[in-house]
């Protein structure tokens, strides 16, 4: 076991991680973050997708031990000041998430772009969110509470 | 769930401290760096090292520098080659534009976000046999490339056939750059043409105790470089085909020189034969020249049943591939096109 | 109405997008063990020997569990009973369960995996279906109509020999519909526990915790009372978490021989052998039509790819043959359909289940013949179809019908009438329709108790908890259940608390398949609620001295329709009915209407009511490459009334995104490797990288149109939206291919490999086209005759004696023709 500091939505947290456990498997199983899900563990479907100094990176296939001193924002670390990202008020509004298993990783996804872009296109949304995939929506309620999210971040 | 089998995690912080490491290790080390190739197949088991060596600590890994040409670090993320587009006095975007565009059509934005050009540089090859679970290879009888004997695309074939999958690559062999290895025992420039063998197996030159620390690509005044990549969709998958064209245009519009380079159709990235450059050069890139040269281009492609679509339409596909990209080079609008073949207009 | 109707965020919206919602593979226990399971290496094999004794010995594993502890099989369907949770004496696919270790962890159980030496002795493998119908033997199941032949079904409606013998034209065409499979995100899952009682609890992702329920009592041999099975939400089903399944038997057994949590979560890999997806289908299409352009009857012959077991199978072959009556008017109709096994993982439904593939041909075939008869596809269609309110040839009863209001409205928004063989070589439009059940008429098992029950408790405070069984997979069940509970009773739908999927506290609810829950639910919860508003109603109207019939409940408030001032909040009605009438607790359920049909096999088709689409797709196709691209899409659905559009239109475009992979892309598929050389029969890629779901940048423009005829027979005239608007987009690709480059494409998926096939053909004068052109002989049975309603049919056989008999003479065959 290796022990570890790291920043986990704003919160030091020490742990002591297995060198094989993947970050997926810190979060889930060492810290009881349940919010970010799995479909492959590959690579190959975005479930697992969290923010890694900010940037939208698979939590599957990061190695636990590699997280020290960096910081990590996941689907349970979006909502501030009792108050909910608007991302997430869109998400729930609009049908952004039907079955919900994607809808993490697609929300920290977004939160990256609009961190950097406040106002994409719809092309550069479709761009941003193409590594992860979802089943259940055909994407377009997906992008269209994007766009209400930029819409009620600029109010 | 997937998960990694044990190994031992060391992360050094200087190049040389890695090359030290992996000097003294028994040969069941290597390095990782994004992990994005690496960690699926030690999840398959097609790899299982014994210590993994990180290499993201290391900031030399990161350089870059320009002066005759550009000197680009293994390490930057094909997120951060992306962004070089933008710099380099936008002699990038044109002479270099293979290289972004290459970089942006790998995997996904997150796989490019944690994936280095070094580690797609040195991607593992594929197969439709070899990139599957432990259990799926134990159905075959495993492969030749793990665990097996035979090579199931070619059951007679010596080697192993399976495909060099790389995006950068092509594009980078079509900017005519050099890499540099460094090992305990010392450092060395290659081209990178020297660094890939046609072999599924081995099909890196590079010895397992050196480190591919950074990418040189000469000084290019006057060219432009363009990639075009044929996969099923818009993200996620690996070429299938690809093409990296690199030219330099006169103001009158003949070619002065040219690179074609074919991805994913052997086991190492594929250059044109010398004639169908030949036949460009001094020439001005007509619609008949570019049908011309794209059927000569196209004559080395040689795809297997070994990955997704057919191995037919693939071979077929390599001249029309050859094509856009000189049609691209020649200045032609080809956003349309690509929007269609690639599900974006790579802007 | 002022829930119903109104795009409103979804029940449990707020739970999803903050990570809250538990999944199966969220529940995490004390003293959890984990469960892998070793799966057959070989495709087709007697067990000859397990010897678990090393994997036993290894440090950290808890229990290993064989064939030997399973002696009694399961299955969906009580006619084909025929898994067991792990092999006993073969195996039948590569990925069938043969072995579990439960050990600490789940490396450590994937270690020990490899420590069970199993030996197997081979038998010939039966790759595809012509190879099962050729050998009957080795047989792969000792069951089944004949050697591998698992079912074989004929049913005709009036004469059809004699109606395709009148036609004007008579068209025939083969199509091919390949395997797919549902790819939900969310892996299968499942925890099992013994509770303090010393019950067992499964959790589980599955979508029918009731026939789960009823598997595990029977394969463990435990009183169904002491099992309680909790359906967790689905992260995706889309029918592949319909069928008990191994994991589930072996987690549940584990947890009750070592008394601690069991969890299983299975890989990618292993979530393509489940599968139970769409079955690959061979079907011959023979339609003879009039001069006048409508339809003399209709020859339709199926063969599926069951794979390895029987899954919903003998009821997905009946589908490929159901639907074609119930979208266009068939006046005679003989549908022959053939389910063989052969040695790959199990098909079963995956949304639409068995009507895609036949959707598919028969979509197709009527734009051949509007080409051949020179009309319009879209008029042609207006002209069959079916009349509302009525009985189909095989007594299939239809309701509302919105079919011809979805063609004029998709033609209208896609501008047919300037595309359609109008645009430039390359790109084209294309037509389909489609119908779908809401909800089958018929249970998995027969009984004649209610498909779907709710009950309320109603509380002081003025909330209201609905409980049923119904399970949320992400189509928003919970929503639609405190949607129509809250339109009744006026209130707020977050005034309610929904538990359901919950076989300990929940009314049985048959499960999320066949489109059945909105409609059987939502009529169960509105009985429920209505029971519980009158209660309330009598209790104010005695204190308000207000007669019940003026009540109107509204805004959490129930008040005088002719003096809205005089009126008590919700929660004081509620009170005032406690006082009155003790505990407020009601209950509705829901049974369908009993079949028209009387035949044998006229228990598959029959529903409540059907929903309709119809779609246009826009494609883009490179003459030199194949290369196809599709641009845009329209689509309209006949919804009887959208309860909450949001979900509606999201059901709609995610129905679209489905099918469009499968159209396009998607592929369940297997390699075997050179017989001369190994046994192999694999899956080609079972990994997400590899079977290509569609991403943001392959999913086009899609346009929705919901069509709004409340149909009396729904909830506030809800129809189903999960999975009928699906079925037009396939079709409507390959027409659309016609239309740009002028080939058929009579197969999915539609490639640019095979496109290019076809305009080679074309190039070289030879039929342009890709697809089969051969439907194998298939030993029939003679059919079950029934004369459709018009020729004073009863919904009964008419020669039911006579069906029994073996090999009987011609003869007889005229004197029934005659």
């Amino acid at each position: 076991m290796v022990q570890i500091t790291l920043t986990v939505n704003g919160e030091p947290v020490d742990v002591a991680v297995a060198p094989y456990k993947t970050l997926l498997e810190v979060l889930r199983e060492d810290l009881n973050l349940c919010g970010t899900k799995h479909g492959c563990e590959l690579g190959e479907c975005g479930a697992c997708a969290v923010l890694l100094d900010g940037q939208p990176v698979l939590s599957c296939l990061v190695l636990g031990v590699d997280c020290g001193g960096r910081a990590v924002t996941t689907v349970e670390g979006l909502a501030s000041d009792g108050r909910l990202h608007p991302l997430q008020e869109t998400f729930a509004d609009l049908g952004a998430a039907q079955c919900g298993y994607c809808t993490p990783g697609f929300l920290v996804t977004a939160k990256a772009l609009l961190d950097e872009h406040p106002r994409p296109t719809r092309d550069h949304i479709r761009d941003a969110l193409s590594g992860n995939l979802c089943r259940c929506t055909g994407y377009q309620q997906i992008y269209e509470a994007v766009e209400a999210a930029i819409a009620k971040g600029s109010r | 769930m997937m998960r990694l089998p044990n190994f031992r995690f060391v992360a050094p912080t200087s190049v040389h401290q890695a090359a030290e490491l992996l000097a003294a290790s028994s040969g069941d080390t290597m390095l990782v760096a994004g992990g994005t190739d690496l960690l699926p197949n030690m999840k398959r088991r097609q790899q299982a090292p014994g210590t993994l060596v990180g290499v993201r600590h290391i900031a030399e890994l990161r350089a870059i520098s320009s002066g005759d040409g550009v000197t680009i670090g293994a390490g930057l993320t094909l997120t951060d080659v992306i962004r070089l587009r933008q710099g380099f006095g936008g002699q990038a975007r044109e002479a270099y534009g293979a290289l972004w565009q290459a970089a942006a059509q790998v995997a996904t934005p997150q796989l490019r976000n944690m994936g280095t050009l070094g580690g797609n540089l040195c991607l593992d090859t594929r197969c439709n046999y070899y990139d599957q679970n432990y259990e799926w290879r134990k159905a075959i009888d495993f492969c030749m490339k793990k665990d097996g004997e035979t090579c199931w695309v070619a059951p007679s074939s010596p080697k192993c056939v399976a495909v060099s999958s790389t995006d950068t690559a092509p594009a980078l062999l079509a900017l005519g750059a050099s890499v540099t290895l460094v090992s305990a025992n010392g450092t060395r420039q290659i081209a990178l043409s020297d660094m890939y063998r046609n072999d599924g197996i081995h099909y890196l030159t590079r010895q397992r105790s050196e480190i591919l620390t950074s990418v040189h690509v000469p000084r290019l005044d006057g060219w432009r470089s363009v990639y075009w990549k044929l996969r099923r969709r818009g993200a996620f998958d690996f070429p299938v085909l690809s093409v990296a064209a690199a030219a330099k245009i006169a103001k009158d519009g003949t070619v002065e020189a040219a690179r074609i380079v074919l991805g994913a159709v052997a086991s190492r990235p594929v250059e044109a034969p010398a004639e169908a450059i030949a036949a460009l050069v001094g020439r001005p890139l007509t619609d008949d020249l570019i049908s011309e040269v794209a059927e000569r281009a196209a004559q080395p492609s040689r795809p297997l049943d070994n990955t997704d679509f057919t191995l037919v339409w693939r071979k077929r596909m390599t001249k029309f591939f050859v094509s856009y990209a000189l049609k691209e080079l020649r200045g032609d609008d080809m956003r349309a096109r690509r929007l269609k073949v690639s599900r974006q207009e790579l802007l | 109405m002022k829930i119903v109707g109104t795009p409103r965020r979804r029940v449990d919206g707020r739970a999803k997008v903050t990570g809250q919602t538990k999944f199966a593979d969220d529940v995490v226990l004390p003293r959890m063990l984990h469960c892998k399971l070793l799966r057959a290496s070989v495709p087709h094999a007697r067990l000859v020997r397990i010897d678990a004794s090393r994997a036993t010995a290894h440090p950290g594993v808890h229990l290993v569990l064989t064939g030997n502890d399973f002696p009694i099989p399961y299955g969906i369907l009580p006619v084909s009973q025929d898994e067991h949770a792990l092999a006993r004496d073969k195996v039948r696919f590569v990925g069938d369960p043969v072995a579990a270790v439960i050990a600490r962890d789940e490396q450590t159980a994937f270690d020990a995996l490899d420590l069970i030496d199993v030996e197997y002795e081979p038998l010939t493998t039966f790759a595809d279906p012509e190879d099962s119908l050729a050998n009957p033997t080795p047989r792969i199941h000792e069951y089944g109509d004949t050697g591998n032949v698992h079912k074989l079904v004929s049913l005709q409606f009036g004469d059809v020999e004699q109606a395709l013998a009148d036609a004007d034209r008579v068209f025939e065409d083969i199509f091919f519909y390949q395997g797919n499979t549902h790819l939900p995100i969310e892996q299968h899952a499942a925890v099992a526990a013994k509770d303090p009682d010393g019950k067992l609890v499964l959790w589980s992702s599955t979508q029918t915790p009731h026939y789960v329920h009823r598997a595990l009592a029977k394969t463990l041999e435990m009183p169904a009372a002491h099992i309680r099975v909790i359906a967790t939400p689905n992260g995706g089903g889309f029918g592949g978490k319909s069928d008990p399944f191994n994991h589930e038997m072996v987690v549940a057994k584990a947890a009750l021989l070592l008394d601690r949590p069991v969890k299983i979560c299975l890989t990618r890999e292993e979530v393509f052998y489940c599968h139970r997806g769409r079955h690959p289908v061979l079907m011959q299409f023979t339609t003879g039509m009039k001069k006048d352009g409508t339809i003399a009857g209709m020859h339709v012959k199926t063969l599926l790819d069951g794979g390895a077991y029987g899954s919903y199978g003998v009821a997905s072959t009946f589908y490929t043959g159901a639907l074609q009556t119930v979208t266009y008017h068939v006046p005679a109709y003989h549908f022959q359909g053939c389910r063989v096994f052969t040695n790959k993982p199990p098909c079963g439904p995956k949304r639409g289940h068995g009507t895609p593939q036949s959707r598919f041909g028969q979509e197709i075939q009527l734009d051949k013949i509007a080409e051949a008869l020179t009309q319009d596809p879209a008029e042609l269609r207006l002209r069959i179809v079916e009349r509302p309110e009525t009985l189909t040839a095989n007594y299939l009863r239809v309701g509302t019908i919105g079919l011809s209001e979805c063609i004029r409205r998709v033609t209208r928004a896609a501008d047919w009438a300037n595309t359609f063989r109008k645009l430039p070589h390359g790109r084209g439009v294309g037509l389909a329709c489609s119908s779908y059940l809401s909800g089958a008429g018929l249970a998995i098992y027969w009984n004649d108790m209610p498909h779907s029950g709710v009950q309320l408790k109603l509380d002081r405070s003025g909330g209201v908890t609905a409980f049923c069984g119904a399970t949320e997979i992400g189509q928003g069940s919970d929503d639609v259940l405190v949607a129509c509970v809250a339109e009744v009773l006026g209130i707020d739908p977050l005034d309610i608390r929904p538990i359901t999927g919950d076989t300990d506290l929940t009314p049985v609810d048959l499960g999320s398949y066949s489109s059945r829950v909105t409609l059987m639910m939502g009529n169960a919860a509105i009985q429920a609620a209505e029971r519980a508003r009158d209660l309330l109603a009598d209790a104010v109207s005695r204190k308000l001295g207000v007669p019940r019939e003026r009540l109107v409940f509204a805004d959490r408030r129930v008040f005088d329709t002719e003096d809205p001032g005089k009126g008590v909040t919700f929660s004081d009605a509620v009170c005032l009915a406690e006082a009155a009438f003790g505990t407020i607790g009601t209950t509705g359920s829901y049974t369908p209407p009993k079949s028209a049909a009387r035949f044998k096999g006229g228990g598959v088709g029959p529903s409540p009511t059907y929903s309709y689409s119809a779609a246009i797709v826009e494609v883009d196709v490179d003459p030199d490459s194949g290369w196809i691209h599709v641009p845009r899409v329209w689509i309209a659905h006949d919804i009887g009334r959208s309860i909450n559009p949001v979900l509606v239109r999201g059901q709609v475009e995610g129905s679209v995104y489905m099918a469009l992979g499968e159209a396009l892309m998607e592929e369940q598929i297997f390699r075997r490797l050179p017989p001369r050389l190994s046994d192999a029969l694999v899956h080609k890629f079972p990994s997400m990288l590899e079977y290509k779901s569609p991403t943001t940048l392959d999913m086009p423009e899609v346009f929705t149109e919901l069509i709004e005829n409340p149909d009396p027979r729904g909830p506030f005239g809800a129809k189903e939206v999960g999975q009928g608007p699906l079925l037009p987009v396939m079709p409507a690709i390959a027409n659309a291919v016609y239309d740009a480059v002028g080939v058929r494409i009579d197969e999915v998926p539609i490639t640019p490999e095979k496109i290019l096939k076809a305009l080679d053909a074309k190039a070289a004068g030879k039929a342009p086209r890709y697809g089969p052109s051969h439907f194998p002989d298939i030993p029939w049975p003679e059919p079950v005759r029934v004369a459709p309603p018009w020729e004073g049919g009863d919904g009964k056989a008419q020669d039911v004696g006579r069906q029994k008999e073996e090999g009987r003479s011609t003869a007889a065959k005229a004197v029934i023709r005659s």
